[in-house]
């Protein structure tokens, strides 16, 4: 009993080593968002492109969605977006844009050189509805079911590989809720 | 000749200086509160949020647009005349806890809260047992006969030859 007993601070040492050791693997900067489960909260966005119209949580409900949150001062929004403009080509899924701490002009040009895959584009040039949304930078996307509710926040750009391994997946399954 | 070569060293140090003291002040004018006690209020409150993107800075200490957002926010509240509570609670309604530089005392956290104290209570425990283990062992029943006469033998050994203290 007693010779078991000096291993326990050892044991006690090793179990906290493992746990920070693990906890080295979380990046940080994913804050997990607050709104998982939770209705979109009300936003009501000017158009970017002139003509069209703009964005509110409203237009989210009725089929399941994603929110990419994006700006053209945004450097990785401009590697996420050929993935974007695939799956809008393919019509696999239906995004809407939020064109974040952006001028409309500067917003409506950079979707001009780049190709436009949203649905409808809102800008928040003030930034206040990215607050309410609990944006922390951009890219971010937020899949939305079609009761208007978020399920699921992607922080960062979404390549090919984190469609597949862990978008597609997740919008399959919602897709399958009634 | 060298006293304007001195004179413009002297004028580029004021301009670091400057800029120095300028970076230190994140909160720039336009953000302030016209009420003083208000203003004070919102950077006390802003001393304890954290900055989303750069983490362990506060708000109030932090140059990046996203601080500024959340500043503006915080002071919008307190201007509309929310209590200290209810306009941090509304930031930790839209980034949760994370935003909290000092986490709150509740289940999800008890672990962090009360692990140290934990650890000192077993650390506390794991040494008295030890300290009465050792006196119990100083104040043990006497050496038996087999035991008293090892140690003889022990204290009695003469060392062979070619051992011992060296001699200088």
């Amino acid at each position: 009993m007693k010779r078991i007993a000096v291993f326990i601070p050892l044991a006690i040492f090793a179990g906290f080593a493992v746990a920070l050791w693990l906890g080295l693997s979380n990046d940080p900067t994913h804050i997990p968002s607050v709104l998982i489960d939770k209705p979109m909260p009300p936003f009501e966005l000017a158009p970017v492109v002139p003509g069209q119209r703009g964005l509110s949580h409203a237009d989210l409900k009725g089929r399941v969605s994603l929110v990419n949150v994006f700006g053209s001062w945004c450097g990785v929004c401009t590697e996420e977006h050929p993935t974007l403009m695939k799956l809008a080509a393919n019509r696999t899924i239906a995004i809407y844009g939020i064109d974040w701490k952006d001028t409309p002009a500067d917003g409506a040009k950079w979707l001009a050189e780049h190709g436009d895959p949203y649905i409808r584009v809102g800008n928040d040039e003030t930034g206040r509805t990215a607050l309410d949304l609990g944006v922390t930078g951009a890219p971010e996307t937020f899949v939305v079911d079609r009761n208007g509710k978020v399920r699921y926040k992607q922080i960062g750009a979404i390549t090919d590989t984190v469609w597949h391994d862990t978008l597609a997946p997740l919008v399959a399954k919602l897709e399958a809720e009634r | 000749m060298n006293r304007r070569i001195l004179l413009k060293i002297l004028a580029a140090l004021v301009l670091v200086q400057g800029l120095a003291v300028q970076a230190a002040f994140a909160v720039l004018p336009d953000e302030m509160l016209p009420d003083a006690g208000q203003e004070a209020r919102a950077v006390a409150l802003s001393k304890n949020l954290r900055c989303v993107v750069c983490q362990n800075q506060n708000i109030d200490d932090s140059a990046a647009p996203i601080a500024r957002d959340m500043r503006l926010l915080l002071r919008e509240r307190i201007a509309a005349g929310d209590t200290d509570d209810k306009a941090v609670a509304y930031l930790v309604q839209r980034y949760g806890n994370y935003v909290l530089l000092k986490p709150p005392f509740q289940t999800d956290t008890i672990l962090l809260w009360i692990s140290p104290f934990a650890v000192l209570a077993i650390a506390a425990i794991g040494f008295f047992v030890s300290i009465r283990n050792r006196r119990s062992i100083a104040t043990g029943k006497p050496l038996s006969a087999s035991e008293r006469q090892q140690l003889e033998r022990l204290l009695n050994a003469t060392p062979k030859s070619g051992s011992g203290t060296p001699k200088s």
